[in-house]
């Protein structure tokens, strides 16, 4: 077995994976459950001032492929809707219980210094290992001054982060909104105010469909709908690359990242970790399938270290950041052509109609005389933008290769064409 | 996915549920859940070898992605604009040598798409919503054309034909519309009335008469419809059945297969037809098999298709072959009927034994006997000739050029009664609606209109 354990921020972990603020983590019964199953650790569902938000019913709405598999939720929840002292006395109960596992007390005030402080205060008096600051709730919250207002406004992030970091001596986690045009701009407003780590992403403002019938957005509360927050396997795309813009941006060089968005699997966990990530959160998965799916992903992290020769999690962590380059640093030179392999081709024609109809016209249609089709790339006209192979339902049908051209590697500022 | 079906043990016989159970749906339809994950595994191929596999064309690859953006009112339309008995032909067609055969996954070892499974779950889809006919009529073109036959040729091109505004004619000897739809195929592939009600939804398009009891030959004469109409389209199917040429052929007990499955099909109660302890069926292709595996299905004890040469010269498919042994049917290869036997009624059945020998058959010189109260003879069924006099006929086909029409002008023919492929419902669909785009075309060529 690999070693999965882990620091983030500070805080040791038995392995990277922790359970996201939202409701897996809302009270004791579910975040023991979780400890069974093995998670080794839970941002807790964020913690507002007494009395407590009231939800709607109706929360959730889907996004699904037409095989009916989730691509991502959206939630219209607000945050923790029981009082605050029921969950500080069952965080105390949990940390008693369990000593190995981590608890991050996540929060929210309006922009107030008193409410921010004073609420940080008891939550690290309950025993939580840090703070997480949630900055990114998208819908309901915002509209009380809260969550994703203040992420959006770079002062503010800075503000509430010194205000926490000024009253607790525990690590404090800034958790950004994607719902910006720069990431870097919120990360660094982070980093200004004293976080030790920033956690991302939160949800993504969306409608995920609008019923037809009804003719309201769904999640539909009594013929009405509004947006919510979008997340799953979809919105990894989204967080990966927010993710590696922190992670390779040198103005805010070792500031620690908890990766979250769209993590379903070992694979997506290595990915994060790959471009830098320290830990991981995870939320829709777990809703989705339930607290086992940690199993695979422990197991398959483990066994893809193995086979790749990485005894610790630091033998890799941030090992893609270095090839994440700006386009103009790519070598215009660099030559690859499709190849289709005609023994495992099935004929069905995908990669020519995308090509013809889209690309290229690469993709040339022979007849193998006894009724079959055969399938050729003309290499003159392919410009290798890898359409086909992505169309190609056979695995590993159409190969994308590189060819050697003698050509030295050029980017496009030293490009004759760029003058 | 083949239903369990009951079988007579211990000498008792079935019950009228247990046959009723026998007769249901062959293939339970597609639940959404069931459909949605067999329209998943289509990749929605280009220009796919699907369509080119169907006789008529349709655009599956198409058909299953609006299944698969729930567009299943759509997707019946797809499938029956180019197909107007898609309904049937989902129910009937041996898509193992049609269709799925040529599925790509195939390739991979891989099963291929459910299509037939598919197109009856839009078809029904669509049938069942009670809405208004899918299809409209051109603006009437005053042409009028007369079908003979109410088969799926015939009411193929009736239903073209009315689309492209032309009324339609039907003369149809029999009682009911269908033809083998109703008088033939086995009735586990058209439970619940299937045929009548597919009828009704292709009358809907209008324009189309339909007049019941009126033969060509006896009630109606071809001179006389070449007078009265613009066109005709003859569509009468193989209306003769071949008869073995034995001593004891007229013994009570020897019937045609053909003539078997018409009085299954057309009865009331189910339990209520008599059926022998020990059958024969004689023949080796699809009506042979659905008579025995009926025969079995309606608790004769005993079945045994015996067909005079071997496995692979049936022209039943294997597929076929395989659903009458998992229904206890026996099959006798190189068999050869020699004599039926029995005085009052048939007792037993005696076969020649046959062997290929320098690629010719012969008999082997060895006689064996069967017991057998019940023979269905189902080696072939012809054309009757008779009625159609005055038309060329070559090989028991009407003989017609590239755009359908006979040797008379003005007179086309389509279906089983010519040879434009197999004898199929699904040819016989698409030979009624090319004949119909013909008789347009033909139409508008000689636009001077009959007084
Ligand atoms: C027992 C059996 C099982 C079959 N099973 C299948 C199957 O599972 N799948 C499949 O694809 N195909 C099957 N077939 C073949 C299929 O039924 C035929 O290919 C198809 O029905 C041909 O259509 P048609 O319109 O040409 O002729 P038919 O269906 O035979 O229709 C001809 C119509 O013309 C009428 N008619 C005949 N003579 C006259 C006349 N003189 N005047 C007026 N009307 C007349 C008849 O009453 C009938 O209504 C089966 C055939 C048989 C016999
Ligand atoms: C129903 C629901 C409620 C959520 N509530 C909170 C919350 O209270 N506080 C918070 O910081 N994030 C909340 N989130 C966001 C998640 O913590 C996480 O950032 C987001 O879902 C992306 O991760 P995922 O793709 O693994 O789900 C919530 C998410 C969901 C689905
Ligand atoms: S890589 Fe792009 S251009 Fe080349 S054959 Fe494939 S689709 Fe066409």
């Amino acid at each position: 077995m690999s070693d999965l354990s882990c620091t983030i921020a500070g805080i040791k972990s038995i392995n990277p994976f922790w359970l996201a603020s939202a409701p897996p983590t809302d009270k004791q019964y579910n975040v023991e459950r979780a400890f069974e199953a093995g998670w080794a650790g839970v941002v807790w569902k964020t913690l507002g001032e007494n009395p407590p938000v009231v939800n709607v019913s109706s929360r959730y709405g889907v996004h699904k492929d037409r095989n009916q598999s989730v691509m991502g939720i959206n939630n219209i929840e607000l945050i923790s809707d029981r009082s605050l002292e029921v969950n500080l006395r069952e965080i105390e109960d949990v940390r008693r219980k369990w000593p190995d596992r981590v608890i991050i007390g996540s929060m929210m005030a309006p922009i107030d210094e008193q409410a921010w402080k004073e609420l940080a205060i008891k939550i690290a008096n309950s025993g939580v290992h840090g703070i997480e600051l949630n900055l990114g709730c998208p819908h309901g919250m915002c509209e009380r001054g809260m969550g994703s207002a203040i992420g959006q406004v770079p002062e503010l992030v800075e503000q509430t982060t010194r205000w926490v970091r000024e009253v607790v001596d525990i690590p404090v986690f800034t958790k950004l909104t994607p719902n910006i045009t720069n990431i870097l701009v919120p990360a660094e407003a982070a980093m200004k105010g004293g976080a030790h780590a920033v956690s991302l992403i939160n949800t993504v403002n969306s409608i995920v469909s609008v019923d037809l019938d009804a003719m309201a957005p769904t999640p539909i509360v009594d013929n009405k709908g509004t947006h919510g927050g979008y997340c799953g396997a979809a919105v990894k795309p989204i967080a990966l690359n927010m993710v590696a813009e922190i992670a390779r941006a040198e103005d805010i060089q070792g500031m620690e990242i908890s990766a979250i968005g769209g993590i379903e699997t070992w694979r997506d966990a290595a990915e994060f970790i790959a471009l830098g990530a320290s830990g991981l959160q995870v939320c829709t998965a777990a809703m989705l399938y339930g607290f086992r799916i940690i199993d695979d992903m422990t197991a398959g992290l483990s066994q893809f270290m193995k086979e790749k020769g990485y005894r610790t999690l630091d033998d890799f962590r941030g090992k893609a950041i270095a090839n994440t380059v700006d386009w103009n640093q790519l070598n215009m030179n660099f030559d690859t052509k499709a190849f289709i392999d005609k023994d495992s081709c099935i004929e069905c024609g995908r990669c020519h109609i995308a090509c013809e109809d889209t690309a290229h016209q690469a993709i040339v249609i022979g007849d193998k005389g006894d009724g079959r089709r055969d399938f050729t790339v003309d290499n003159d006209e392919c410009v290798g933008c890898n359409l086909c192979a992505l169309v190609c339902p056979v695995p590993e049908c159409i190969e994308m290769r590189p060819v050697d051209n003698g050509l030295p590697p050029l980017t496009w500022p030293e490009h004759p064409a760029n003058i | 996915m083949v239903e369990k079906p009951a079988y007579p043990a211990n000498g008792c016989t079935l019950s009228a549920a247990q046959i009723e159970t026998n007769f249901s749906d062959l293939h339970k339809p597609l639940s959404a859940t069931q459909a949605i994950s067999a329209a998943d595994s289509c990749i929605y191929c280009y220009d796919a070898p699907c369509i080119n596999a169907c006789p008529t064309s349709i655009d599956i690859p198409t058909f299953i992605h609006q299944i698969k953006t729930a567009n299943i009112t759509g997707s019946a339309e797809t499938i029956l604009a180019a197909n107007i008995m898609g309904g049937t032909c989902a129910r009937a067609c041996p898509t193992e040598v049609l269709c799925e055969q040529a599925c790509v996954r195939n390739h991979t070892g891989e099963e291929p798409v459910q299509i037939g499974a598919l197109q009856r779950y839009a078809v029904d889809h669509l049938m069942a919503k009670d809405a208004p006919h899918p299809f409209s009529r051109a603006k009437d073109s005053g042409k009028h054309i007369a079908i003979i036959g109410a088969g799926p040729a015939g009411l193929s091109c009736a239903h073209r034909a009315a689309m492209l505004g032309h009324d339609v004619t039907i003369f149809e000897a029999k009682a009911k519309p269908g033809g083998l739809n109703e008088y033939g195929l086995a009735a586990y592939k058209m439970a619940d009335n299937y045929a009548q009600r597919e009828v009704e939804f292709l009358l809907d398009i209008g324009g189309i008469t339909l007049e019941y009891g009126q033969a060509l030959g006896q009630q109606v004469s071809l001179k006389d419809l070449q007078t009265r109409f613009d066109a005709v389209f003859i569509g009468v199917g193989l209306g003769d059945a071949n008869t073995l040429n034995l001593p004891g052929n007229t013994l009570p007990g020897v019937e045609n297969a053909i003539t078997f499955i018409e009085n299954l099909r057309q009865s009331e109660d189910k339990s209520e037809l008599s059926i022998g302890s020990n059958v024969v069926v004689i023949g080796g292709g699809n009506t042979a098999i659905d008579a025995a595996i009926q025969a079995k299905r309606l608790g004769a004890k005993h079945v045994t298709l015996a067909y005079r040469r071997g496995e692979a010269q049936m022209s039943a498919t294997d597929w076929e072959v395989d659903l009458a042994r998992s229904n206890g049917v026996n099959i006798e290869l190189w068999a050869s009927p020699a004599a039926l036997n029995g005085s009052a009624a048939l007792e037993s059945i005696s076969f020649d034994s046959m062997i290929i020998e320098g690629g010719a058959y012969k008999k082997k010189g060895e006689i064996f006997t069967l017991p057998a109260d019940q023979v269905l003879v189902a080696i072939g069924q012809t054309l009757s000739t008779s009625e159609l006099q005055g038309l060329n006929i070559e090989k028991g086909k009407v003989v017609v050029n590239s755009r359908a029409e006979t040797s008379l002008k003005g007179v086309f023919a389509g279906g089983d009664c010519i040879a434009s492929g197999e004898d199929l419902t699904v040819q016989a669909v698409e030979d009624g609606k090319q004949a119909a785009h013909a008789i347009d075309q033909y139409l508008s060529a000689n636009s001077e209109t009959r007084a």
